[in-house]
């Protein structure tokens, strides 16, 4: 009798433990949601109040009134279409030059056999180890000796010389493309160029949308070379553009949140078109995108 | 999600073997589709490197030209007490957003590999916040941490708490900035979840027939099975979290009372606000050795933790 008492009562158990288990689960991850998105929430509101409702205290969450001007009037407080422009030529130049550089090398490393070649590709992986202070020094006093600082070729040339991380994410995704279709069109007389272009490319979409979104952010959003390098106002990025303007309107928050969401748009657009293509570039690599 | 598999880094199969004159013909292609690399290598990365090196062994305001000074440098560096400071500042960085950051997006990965309902909304949310990084995240945290007009703060005055002044007292700036970082925990957060989702679970069906319980499963199945990915992130972590400094320059610019001038800020101030190259060189190598140090031991002490599939040491 008493192991009959026993025994339901403990299958019931273990199916309460499981219950209680997934509450526990469900419960841990609204809470952290909820502080995941509150900072998001509380700049859209900020960026919607008047400037005498930002500081009042207790502050409130929701604004008192919806004040949408708030973004042209933030956007107009400094030249921000000028910084809108040059932010796009120096990210798209950034992106173009990443696809094409990355893709040969990629090709390189990933189809054709030369000596030397695995201590290449190691001395490729351990640049993505060196700090960036080490080389920002003497990067700078290069182009300030080719006469190009205070323009915005510091910035765009290096992305057509590869980048290790985007190069090994090429590599990676090219390796998994059969040989026989490489097989299949040197027989037709391809050469490694054609291979390159005709074969590999068209297949390799998925990865090459990723370096493209890498690339995107990374440099939409880059602040240190902008303000290394960047002396006039006129050439100006996004990112240093807005450095300035919190430098001079550090109290009115409420225009600073709004052209800060505006910049954060195309990130954020970019995201949510594209979740699929981030998930698969940290996959094949095992990397963050920075 | 896909499931692919990092492809491991080994050499790509080689072709059937070739003539010497196709192979020495597809080696010549090797290198000129390698080039833009190489250049690249060469100009930006070992030059720069090496450049660098030089570049500490001199006096240089990058105006005029520069004057050799032999180890002075270096030997100033050994007496400057804002050096440690910055080390030990990056350092603190360092170990708390890459150690709690571990605990976190682990925690967070632990949580959607469980089969939950909604689980791609909640990893969307978890992730969004570490693709938005720079200068608009920076001033977004300002005003969260804001003393009488944050949202941490106005939180906390629900419980009658008056919060501290995060970014202002030079004892709770730093935890500040830890703490901010432990948004962006999302981007490991898919990396290790990736990995969850490839341990093959028959490992923990054979945990379970030998008996274990929840947590036995996870510690002698999912930790050695993914200690490999986490060795990972924590070094590149590491070297990430050592030498950012932007986010610091915009929200607090190294106060209060250098609190939290990092050792990147502490660079780019020396070599370009005051424009001693030099010196800033000579700093920049030093953070190159400690960086290597750091490495090597983390590699040492992986050792007896990591496990590797198809190593056959217990």
């Amino acid at each position: 009798m008493q192991t009959s008492v026993v025994y339901p009562k403990r299958q019931l158990g273990i199916r309460g433990r499981a219950v209680a288990g997934k509450v526990i689960t469900y419960a841990l991850l609204l809470l952290l949601s909820i502080s995941f998105v509150l900072p998001f929430l509380w700049m859209v509101s900020t960026s919607l109040k008047l400037s005498q409702d930002v500081f009042t205290y207790p502050p409130s969450f929701f604004p008192n009134s919806f004040e949408w001007t708030n973004y042209p009037r933030g956007w107009r407080v400094l030249p921000f279409n000028t910084f809108l422009i040059n932010s796009l030529i120096v990210t798209l130049a950034n992106v173009a030059g990443n696809i094409l550089s990355c893709s040969l090398v990629a090709f390189g490393f990933a189809r054709l056999n030369g000596r030397g070649r695995n201590i290449l590709f190691l001395l490729l992986l351990a640049t993505l180890m060196i700090p960036r202070e080490v080389t920002i020094i003497p990067r700078f006093l290069m182009f300030s000796a080719a006469g190009l600082t205070n323009t915005l070729w510091p910035l765009v040339l290096p992305a057509w010389f590869g980048y290790a991380f985007f190069i090994f994410l090429l590599r990676q995704f090219f390796m998994g493309i059969p040989l026989d279709l490489d097989h299949a069109a040197r027989i037709d007389g391809a050469n490694n160029w054609q291979i390159l272009t005709q074969v590999i490319l068209p297949l390799s979409q998925p990865a090459l949308a990723s370096v493209a979104i890498f690339a995107f952010i990374g440099n939409w959003s880059n602040l240190l070379d902008p303000l290394i390098y960047l002396r006039s106002t006129e050439l100006y990025t996004l990112a240093l553009g807005l450095n300035l303007f919190r430098g001079q309107n550090f109290t009115q928050f409420n225009l600073l949140m709004a052209v800060s969401i505006i910049t954060l748009i195309p990130v954020l657009l970019m995201f949510f078109f594209s979740q699929k293509l981030f998930v698969q570039g940290v996959s094949l690599t095992g990397m963050g995108g920075r | 999600m896909t499931n692919a598999q990092p492809t491991p880094i080994t050499t790509p199969p080689k072709g059937k073997p070739k003539l010497g004159g196709m192979a020495r013909k597809e080696e010549r292609s090797f290198y000129l589709f390698i080039l833009p690399w190489i250049i690249g290598f060469l100009l930006f990365d070992a030059g720069a490197i090496i450049a660098s090196f030089g570049i500490s062994f001199t006096n240089w305001s990058a105006l005029s030209a520069p004057a050799y000074v032999g180890t002075l440098n270096y030997s100033r560096l050994i007496a400057d007490s804002v050096f440690y400071k910055a080390m030990g500042n990056s350092l603190y960085y360092g170990l708390g957003s890459v150690g709690l950051g571990t605990i976190v997006s682990f925690l967070l990965a632990l949580l959607l590999n469980q089969n939950v309902w909604g689980m791609s909304l909640f990893r969307t949310i978890f992730y969004l916040p570490s693709v938005v990084s720079g200068i608009a995240v920076a001033i977004l945290w300002i005003m969260i941490l804001h003393q009488d007009f944050g949202l941490i703060n106005s939180f906390l005055a629900w419980f009658g708490i008056k919060g501290p002044g995060w970014l202002v007292q030079p004892q709770w700036a730093m935890p500040s900035l830890i703490l901010m970082s432990l948004w962006s925990a999302g981007g490991s957060m898919v990396i290790y979840l990736a990995g969850l989702q490839s341990v093959p679970t028959h490992l923990y069906e054979a945990a379970e027939i030998d008996g274990a319980d929840t947590f036995q499963k996870f510690w002698t199945v999912t930790v050695p099975m993914m200690s490999p990915v986490i060795l990972y992130n924590l070094i590149v972590g590491f070297i990430a979290s050592i030498q950012g400094f932007v986010t610091v320059y915009v929200m607090t610019n190294g106060g209060p009372a250098n609190a939290t001038l990092v050792y990147g800020l502490y660079i780019y101030r020396t070599a370009f606000i005051n424009f001693q190259m030099g010196y800033a060189s000579a700093l920049a190598w030093v953070l190159l050795v400690v960086i290597i140090l750091i490495t090597v031991v983390q590699f040492i002490v992986a050792r007896y933790w990591v496990y590797y599939e198809g190593d056959l040491k217990s």
